[in-house]
């Protein structure tokens, strides 16, 4: 089975909350949501953060923008004021998540960004 | 019908010194915001107000508002409301002031809006039964209590509107929820109910889209390519009309951009339920929003509800956790990535020889994928390798020991160790985050207005 990463159809940001990060994955176009609705799962998202060892993963919809809100519990080790790593904040998870396979939609096309205004 | 321009020149404490009057002078704005405090700031402004009584509040403010005074002077509409009170609203206010009446603008109404700190009540609230417990761990306060360095509540707009109906220009608060910088200015224009959740949500919506500063208008951005000037980055404005529709923006001319993909990431930034974002002005529901792009960098937000405000304020206490300190030396040649993490095992077993064990540790070969091992590829092969050690101890002696084995790795290392020049890390001490709850009539927002002329002569209580 082909992949793609996750970053071919969807772009995102996270931060912290304390010691919990969250990541906002937003899909380009309503076919690309759909996608991520059945695929990226709470399961499935665990599972690729797992070296990470967060608690808990917690999705939220937010359709009306083609946005699925994941609240990763307990991943940041300290967070803000505590923890030692280089990414105390988890700035960089959306980037990561952006990494991950995934497998690749037979309607891939209809799931890519509109062309970018400003190049 | 009537509409607002609210701008942020600043998203926090050490953000561009320079944007705030670049917004002001070219963002044809009635509000100007500027928020500096992130969670943990205030056990810093405590901290430091420890030490030294005129301390405790951004100081980055006054160098801000130095730079915004002869615009204050042309634009008689221009107001400003700022968190950088921090731990001292009245300290900043009276500073502050001292800088306006020399830039000619002693008339200007200078508010501070206080009485978010109950640090200083904290024992008679918890005999008034407030347990304190932290709302993340669910741990009791217990014997943490001894070690709490702050307390402060957020509160929410009233403070801001109480000190816009007496006709304050500069309006300077501690702690308060950063989209309430925004939804206080709203309320004051538009005569909203403090049951108008619907409005309230609209403003608290273009309120945290705005509170970050660039990153609505094209910073941190995943579409980022070279083809994207961040250059001369152009910082938000929201337009906000009387019945709560909400316009993301920026002045022209400016780098950056806002499209519905910049304002869709910055509306997912650090939330949690989209359902119920909490304010103590509103219970927010996020998750049925739209977007739509009405013009070049004019991004429409629609869609918000409210519901009624929570019962009690988030209360951010900062308890003190020993010492924190972290160091880099650069790894270069063959085998870099090995001999990196050689040299961080020999600065800790060095330590541990010389009997100092550190709490917590953490070593990272930075360019080998340790940002996040296990996520990121593993790389091997790189020429050049950043070691990057961090501890964590009670002991400040320890963690000052710590950064002293840097240097010698040198030349008592392995071969092809650079980058030590420089001065050494400071060890610094660790503020810890506890979040939790306090009931709404515990706490009593205070308003103090007077000219900047009045403040500059008041003395210190």
């Amino acid at each position: 089975m082909s992949t793609v990463p996750l970053a071919t159809i969807a772009h995102a940001r996270s931060g912290d909350k304390g010691n919990h990060a969250n990541v906002g994955v937003i899909a380009y176009t309503p076919a690309g949501y759909e996608f991520l609705g059945r695929y990226l799962t709470e399961s499935r998202l665990a599972q690729y953060l797992l070296p990470l060892r967060p608690r808990q993963i917690e999705r939220f919809e937010m359709p009306g923008i083609l946005a699925y809100n994941f609240l990763l519990f307990d991943i940041l080790v300290g967070g803000a004021s505590r923890s030692l790593r280089t990414d105390s904040q988890g700035k960089i998870l959306s980037a990561a998540l952006l990494e991950m396979p995934i497998p690749e939609p037979p309607n891939v096309q209809e799931m890519l960004p509109p062309e970018k205004s400003h190049e | 019908m009537p509409v607002i321009r609210v701008g942020n020149g600043a998203g926090f404490w050490g953000d561009n010194l320079d944007a705030p009057r670049l917004l002001a002078e070219c963002g044809r704005l009635d509000y100007l915001t500027l928020e500096y405090l992130a969670e943990l700031t205030l056990s810093i402004l405590a901290h430091q107000r420890s030490r030294n009584p005129q301390a405790g509040f951004v100081s980055d403010f006054l160098t801000v508002l130095e730079s915004l005074a002869p615009v204050l002077a042309v634009q008689p509409q221009l107001k400003i409301v700022t968190n950088a009170g921090g731990m001292a609203p009245q300290t900043c206010a009276r500073q502050a002031s001292a800088i306006l009446s020399k830039a000619g603008l002693g008339e200007t109404l200078v508010a501070a809006a206080s009485g978010d700190d109950i640090f200083p009540h904290l024992d008679e609230l918890i005999g008034s039964g407030e347990s304190f417990m932290n709302f993340d761990s669910g741990l009791a306060l217990g014997d943490a209590r001894s070690q709490i360095a702050s307390a402060n509540a957020y509160l929410g707009a009233g403070g801001i509107v109480t000190a816009l109906s007496q006709e304050a220009r500069v309006i300077i608060t501690g702690r308060i929820a950063d989209a309430s910088l925004t939804v206080g200015p709203a309320i004051h224009e538009f005569g909203w109910s403090w049951t108008d959740w619907n409005s309230l949500a609209a403003a608290t919506v273009a309120g945290h889209l705005i509170e970050c500063g660039a990153q609505v208008t094209g910073g941190m951005f995943s579409g980022w390519t070279a083809g994207l000037s961040l250059d001369n980055l152009g910082y938000p404005v929201a337009e906000i009309s009387d019945a709560g529709q909400v316009v993301i923006t920026k002045p022209p001319m400016t780098g950056g951009i806002v499209s519905t993909e910049t304002v869709t990431e910055q509306l997912v930034y650090e939330i949690g339920d989209p359902a119920h974002y909490l304010t103590p002005d509103v219970d927010a529901d996020f998750s049925q929003m739209h977007l739509a792009q009405i013009g070049p960098d004019r991004v429409e937000v629609s869609g918000a509800k409210g519901n009624p405000a929570p019962p009690r304020y988030k209360v951010s206490m900062a308890y003190c956790d020993g010492f924190m300190a972290a160091g880099t030396l650069v790894v270069c040649g063959d085998q870099a990535a090995v001999k990196a993490r050689a040299c961080g095992e020999l600065i800790l077993s060095r330590l541990r020889t010389a009997g100092v064990n550190l709490a917590r540790t953490h070593i990272e070969c930075l360019g080998t994928g340790d940002t996040l091992p296990g996520i990121w590829k593993r790389n091997n092969d790189a020429l050049e390798v950043v070691l990057r050690v961090g501890v964590h101890d009670p002991s400040r002696a320890a963690v000052e020991r710590f950064v002293r084995e840097f240097s010698p790795l040198v030349g008592s290392g392995p071969p092809g160790v650079t980058g030590y020049t420089g001065p050494r890390p400071s060890p610094y001490p660790v503020f810890a985050y506890w979040p939790t709850t306090i009931a709404r009539e515990r706490v009593a927002p205070v308003v103090e207005v007077h000219t900047a002329a009045d403040w500059a002569t008041t003395q210190e209580t």
